[in-house]
C-alpha cells in the first residue's frame, strides 16, 4: 500500500461506513475511510464517544447506546481513518480530493463506497429563510454535539417520526415546546395500516413511537392536526407563525423559534457526480441510485450503502454496508463468490428484517402534496433567490428542463449546488409541465462537492508535481 | 410524412447558430434550428462569456473590431444588453522580463493601422485593478472590450430569433442528411425538415456533421476548465489575463469570481460529456491567488468544463463548402468565439444570400483543413 492508494475508499463513518471498513478489513483488504465529522458514528451516533462519559447518554435513549460498541469495532478495524476531512470529488478511476485543515489532497483507490447518509428534505414555504427558522435536524445535532437546548419555547412543525423523537429528547433535557404543527394528511393511519401485517416483527418499534406520542400528548402542549399550509412571517427574524388545516381552519401564533421538518431523503450528490444512474422512488418521494442486490451503481467499482441508498435507518445500513463490503472483496479477489453469497444469505436476511416497518413508515410519512407545489411567492433556490412562480412561469416555455432552467433563471447555481432546490425544482417541472416526475433530469452535479476554496485549492499545486 | 420547407435550416442552437438564424431571418428568410440538446447546451453554456478584442490571431482582428462594435450596441441586435460591461480587459505581466512581448505586440498592431491595444504601466495598473499584487509590472489593455453574461446572451439571442420567426427545434439530433431535389432533406428527432441551404454551426461536432455532407475537415476538441465562486464585494472591473500563466480573472455582475484561461479538461465528444481535472485546475486557483492575495479564503462554488472544438491554426472555420451546394460551415471557434458571434451570423447572411461577404474570411476557409486532412 502507498501514502495514497488504497483497496477501498469508503466515504462516511455512520453505520453503513463503519461496518463496510471493518468487514472489509476482515477480509484484508486496505482500507481509507473519509468523515467530515470530528468523531464516527454519523448523524444517528453523532458524538457517540465523547457524549459516553455524559449523564446524556442515557437521555438520548438505548438506540443512541447502541453506537458505542459499533464506533469501537471501527476504531480497532486497522483502516486509515481521515475524520475532519471534507470530501470536494471523487473522479473516475478513482481519485478522492479532500481539505482538511485548510490543505488539499489527493488519495487512489480501486474501489469506492459511498456511505453519505441522508439529508432533510428541504421544504420552501413563504417565510422559510428568516433568521429563527430552522430544521428539526440541525436542532438536533445541537442537542447531541452540545447539549443546546434552545432558550426560547420552540414550534415544531413537520411529519415523520423525528420531530417526535426530538421532541421526546428536548423535553427530557429541560427544553420547551411552544406547540406542534402535525404536517401529517388525515387518513393515514389508515393507509399506512394496510401494511401493518408485514410490520408484525416490528410491533416493539410501533411500540417505542406510540409512545412517545403518548407523552408528547401528556405534556400538554398545543397539538394542530393535519396542517396543510405554513407561513413564517416577521421584520427580519421569525415574529409569528401563519397555518391553515385541511378542514380550512386558520391560525396565527406568536413565535421566535420554528423547527421544520417533512422527512429525510438520500444524499446522492456525490453519486450523481460521479454519473451513477438514479431512479425515482414513488414510496418516499426522491431519486435513489439504481443499485444491483450488493449495492453496486451502474458505474463498476462504486458502491452506495446505508441512507444514501434509499432511506431505511441505521439498521438497514448496517447490512448494507457488510453487503458491499463483501462484494468488494470478490472484486478485488480477497474472497471466493461462494463464501461471499453464503455470508450475503445472513445479511439479506437481516436487511429484510430490517426494511419490513419501511412500507407501513412511508405510507404514514408521506409528505403532504404542499411541499412539493409551494406558492408563487417562496423562495425555492435560496443561494439565488429564485421563486416557484419565476419557475413555473419559465418552464412553460418551451417545455425546458432542470439544467435549462438552471441556466435561465440561476436556481441551483449557488453555494449550494441545488441540494435545497433540486427536488422542489423537478416537482414544479412535472406539475407544470404535466409530466411524470420518473421523466423530469435532475440537475448535472458539478463539483466541487463541499465548497474548497481558492487557497485550498491552490495548495493542490504546491503539492503535487506538475503534470 | 411529408417535410416542412424552409430557405435555410441551422444545425446547432449555440450562439453562432442562433446569430446565423437571426441574421438570416432579418434579411426575410424562413429559418430553422434545429439543436439535438437545448439552446446553449454545450460551449454556448459553458463560456468565461469574454468580449475581447485583445490578443487576437492577426486575421480574426477585422471582424472582432467589427463585432465589437456590435457589442457597444447589443441591446439594438437582440433586445437585451445581455449583461455586457466594457470594462477592459488587461494582460499582465507580473515581471519585468514579460513587458517586452507585450509591447512588441503592440507595435505589430499599431503598425498595421490597429490602435484598440495600448501598453499600461505599473501606476495606472494599479489604477484601475487596486486589488491587484504590488509585484506585477505593467499591461497590454484593450479599454473597450469587456465581458458578458453568457446565460442572458443565449436567452437573448433566442428570443430575437422567435421574435423574428426562427423555428427553434430542441431534443432534434440530425439522423440523416440527403439530397432532395435542389434540397437537402433533413431528418431529426422524428422530424424531416427540406431546404436549400444548410449551415453547420454544430460547434465540436462540426466535423461529424461536415462529413454527411463529404467533407473531410480535420478538427480537435478542447474542454477549458472554469470555476465560479461564491459571491463577494466589488473587486475589480477588467478582465485580466496574465503572461505566461493559464489564467483569465474577473467578476460577474452577481458578484462571483469567474476563472478560467484555457485549463484543460478531458472531453469525451461521443457521450457529449466532459470532466474537470483539479490536479490542473489547482493551477488556475494557484495563478488566482498569487495576483488577487485577498482571494484565498474565497470558496468556490461550482467548476465545469465545455467541449469546444479546436482547429489547428486556432482560426474557426468559417465558409462555403467547396463540394456541398448550399453548405456553410461556421463552428472551430476554438474557444475564443463568443465575442465573434454578432459579426459571424451577419457573415453567414451574407455568403447564404450573396454568395460573398464584403469582410475578410480568406484566412478561415475550410478548404485549409480539408486538404490538411487529405494530405494526412
Amino acid at each position: 500500500m502507498s501514502d495514497t492508494h488504497t483497496d477501498l475508499l469508503i466515504v462516511g463513518a455512520g453505520p453503513a461506513g463503519m461496518v463496510a471498513a471493518v468487514t472489509a478489513r476482515r477480509h484484508g483488504l486496505t482500507v481509507r475511510v473519509v468523515d467530515d465529522q470530528p468523531a464516527p458514528g454519523g448523524q444517528i451516533w453523532r458524538a457517540i464517544e465523547t457524549v459516553a462519559a455524559t449523564p446524556r447518554l442515557g437521555r438520548l435513549g438505548e438506540a443512541y447506546r447502541a453506537g458505542l460498541d459499533r464506533t469501537a469495532a471501527f476504531r480497532a478495524c486497522g483502516g486509515i481513518y481521515e475524520a475532519q476531512s471534507q470530501l470536494w470529488q471523487i473522479e473516475p478511476g478513482f481519485r478522492a480530493f479532500v481539505t482538511r485543515d485548510g490543505r488539499a489532497r489527493s488519495f487512489t483507490a480501486s474501489q469506492v463506497i459511498l456511505a453519505t447518509g441522508a439529508q432533510e428534505r428541504p421544504v420552501p414555504f413563504p417565510g422559510w429563510t428568516l433568521p429563527g427558522v430552522l430544521t428539526v435536524g440541525a436542532a438536533q445535532i445541537l442537542l447531541k454535539t452540545a447539549d443546546s437546548i434552545p432558550e426560547k419555547p420552540a414550534w415544531i412543525a413537520g411529519c415523520g417520526p423525528l420531530p417526535l423523537l426530538y421532541m421526546t429528547q428536548l423535553l427530557a433535557a429541560g427544553g420547551k415546546i411552544a406547540g406542534f404543527l402535525d404536517t401529517t394528511p388525515p387518513g393515514r393511519l389508515g393507509s399506512a395500516l394496510r401494511h401493518l401485517p408485514q410490520a408484525v416483527a416490528r410491533l416493539g418499534d410501533l411500540a417505542k413511537g406510540l409512545s412517545w406520542s403518548w407523552a408528547l400528548r401528556r405534556a400538554g402542549f398545543p397539538i394542530i392536526r393535519h396542517v396543510t399550509e405554513l407561513r413564517a412571517e416577521g421584520k427580519d427574524k421569525l415574529q409569528r407563525l401563519r397555518y391553515r388545516t385541511s378542514a380550512g381552519s386558520e391560525g396565527e401564533v406568536a413565535a421566535e423559534l420554528l423547527l421544520v421538518h417533512e422527512g429525510i431523503v438520500p444524499n446522492i450528490h456525490p453519486a450523481l457526480a460521479l454519473g451513477c444512474a438514479v431512479t425515482w422512488n414513488a414510496s418516499q418521494q426522491c431519486p435513489v441510485p439504481v443499485l444491483d442486490g450488493w449495492g453496486e451503481t451502474t458505474l463498476a467499482g462504486v458502491f452506495v450503502a446505508g441512507d444514501s441508498a434509499g432511506i431505511a435507518g441505521a439498521e438497514a445500513a448496517e447490512p448494507r454496508g457488510r453487503l458491499a463490503a463483501l462484494r468488494v472483496a470478490v472484486k478485488l479477489g480477497k474472497l471466493d463468490d461462494h463464501a461471499a453469497e453464503t455470508s450475503a444469505g445472513a445479511e439479506r436476511g437481516l436487511l429484510a428484517r430490517a426494511l419490513a416497518l419501511r412500507p407501513f413508515l412511508d405510507a404514514l410519512y408521506a409528505p403532504r402534496a404542499q411541499v412539493f407545489a409551494p406558492a408563487d411567492e417562496t423562495l425555492v433556490c435560496r443561494c439565488e433567490e429564485v421563486t416557484a412562480g419565476e419557475l413555473r412561469a419559465r418552464a412553460q416555455q418551451g417545455r425546458p428542463g432542470a439544467n435549462q432552467l438552471k441556466a435561465f433563471t440561476r436556481a441551483g447555481m449557488g453555494p449550494c449546488q441545488g441540494r435545497q432546490c433540486a427536488a422542489t425544482l423537478m416537482q414544479i417541472i412535472a406539475a407544470t409541465q404535466k409530466r411524470p416526475i420518473e421523466e423530469v433530469e435532475g440537475y448535472r452535479v458539478r463539483p466541487p462537492l463541499k465548497p474548497v476554496t481558492l487557497g485550498e485549492l491552490a495548495s493542490l499545486d504546491m503539492q503535487e508535481p506538475a503534470a | 410524412m411529408t417535410a416542412d420547407r424552409f430557405d435555410a435550416v441551422v444545425v446547432g442552437g449555440g450562439l453562432h447558430g442562433l446569430s446565423a438564424a437571426l441574421h438570416l431571418a432579418r434579411v426575410g428568410r424562413s429559418v430553422a434550428v434545429v439543436e439535438r440538446r437545448w439552446t446553449g447546451r454545450h460551449a454556448s453554456g459553458a463560456t468565461a462569456a469574454g468580449v475581447r478584442t485583445l490578443g487576437r490571431d492577426i486575421a480574426e482582428i477585422p471582424i472582432s473590431l467589427e463585432a465589437m462594435e456590435m457589442w457597444h450596441r447589443i441591446e439594438a441586435i437582440v433586445g437585451d444588453d445581455c449583461g455586457f460591461h466594457a470594462h477592459g480587459q488587461m494582460r499582465i505581466a507580473e515581471r519585468e522580463e514579460h513587458m517586452p512581448a507585450l509591447r512588441q505586440r503592440e507595435a505589430q498592431i499599431r503598425a498595421l493601422g490597429y490602435g484598440h491595444e495600448e501598453i499600461i504601466g505599473a501606476n495606472e495598473l494599479r489604477r484601475l485593478v487596486p486589488a491587484l499584487s504590488p509585484h506585477c509590472v505593467g499591461a497590454l489593455i484593450a479599454r473597450h472590450d469587456g465581458a458578458a453574461d453568457p446565460h442572458r446572451t443565449v436567452l437573448a439571442f433566442r428570443r430575437a430569433c422567435e421574435a423574428d420567426g426562427v423555428v427553434i427545434k430542441e431534443d432534434c439530433g440530425v439522423e440523416a442528411i440527403n439530397r432532395q431535389g435542389a434540397d437537402w432533406l433533413v431528418v431529426c428527432g422524428g422530424l424531416r425538415l427540406r431546404s436549400p441551404v444548410v449551415v453547420n454551426a454544430a460547434g465540436a461536432w462540426g466535423a461529424q456533421l461536415a462529413a454527411l455532407f463529404g467533407d473531410e475537415i480535420a478538427l480537435g476538441v478542447r474542454a477549458s476548465m472554469m470555476m465560479v465562486t461564491e459571491r463577494l464585494a466589488p473587486l475589480l472591473a477588467p478582465v485580466v489575463s496574465v503572461v505566461g500563466r493559464a489564467l483569465s480573472f474577473k467578476q460577474s455582475d452577481q458578484g462571483t469570481l469567474v476563472i478560467g484561461g484555457g485549463l484543460q479538461g478531458s472531453a469525451d465528444i461521443e457521450h457529449e460529456g466532459s470532466t474537470v481535472n483539479f490536479v490542473e485546475l489547482a493551477k488556475g486557483a494557484r495563478a488566482a491567488s498569487d495576483l488577487f492575495p485577498a482571494v484565498k479564503g474565497v470558496r468556490i462554488a461550482r467548476c465545469w468544463t465545455g467541449i469546444e472544438a479546436q482547429t489547428r491554426d486556432h482560426l474557426p472555420v468559417i465558409g462555403a463548402s467547396p463540394q456541398a451546394p448550399g453548405l456553410f460551415h461556421a463552428f472551430g471557434f476554438s474557444g475564443h468565439g463568443f465575442q465573434l458571434v454578432p459579426v459571424v451570423g451577419a457573415i453567414l447572411a451574407d455568403l447564404v444570400t450573396q454568395g460573398a461577404t464584403r469582410r475578410d474570411i480568406a484566412a478561415f476557409a475550410p478548404q485549409r483543413l480539408m486538404q490538411e486532412r487529405a494530405a494526412a
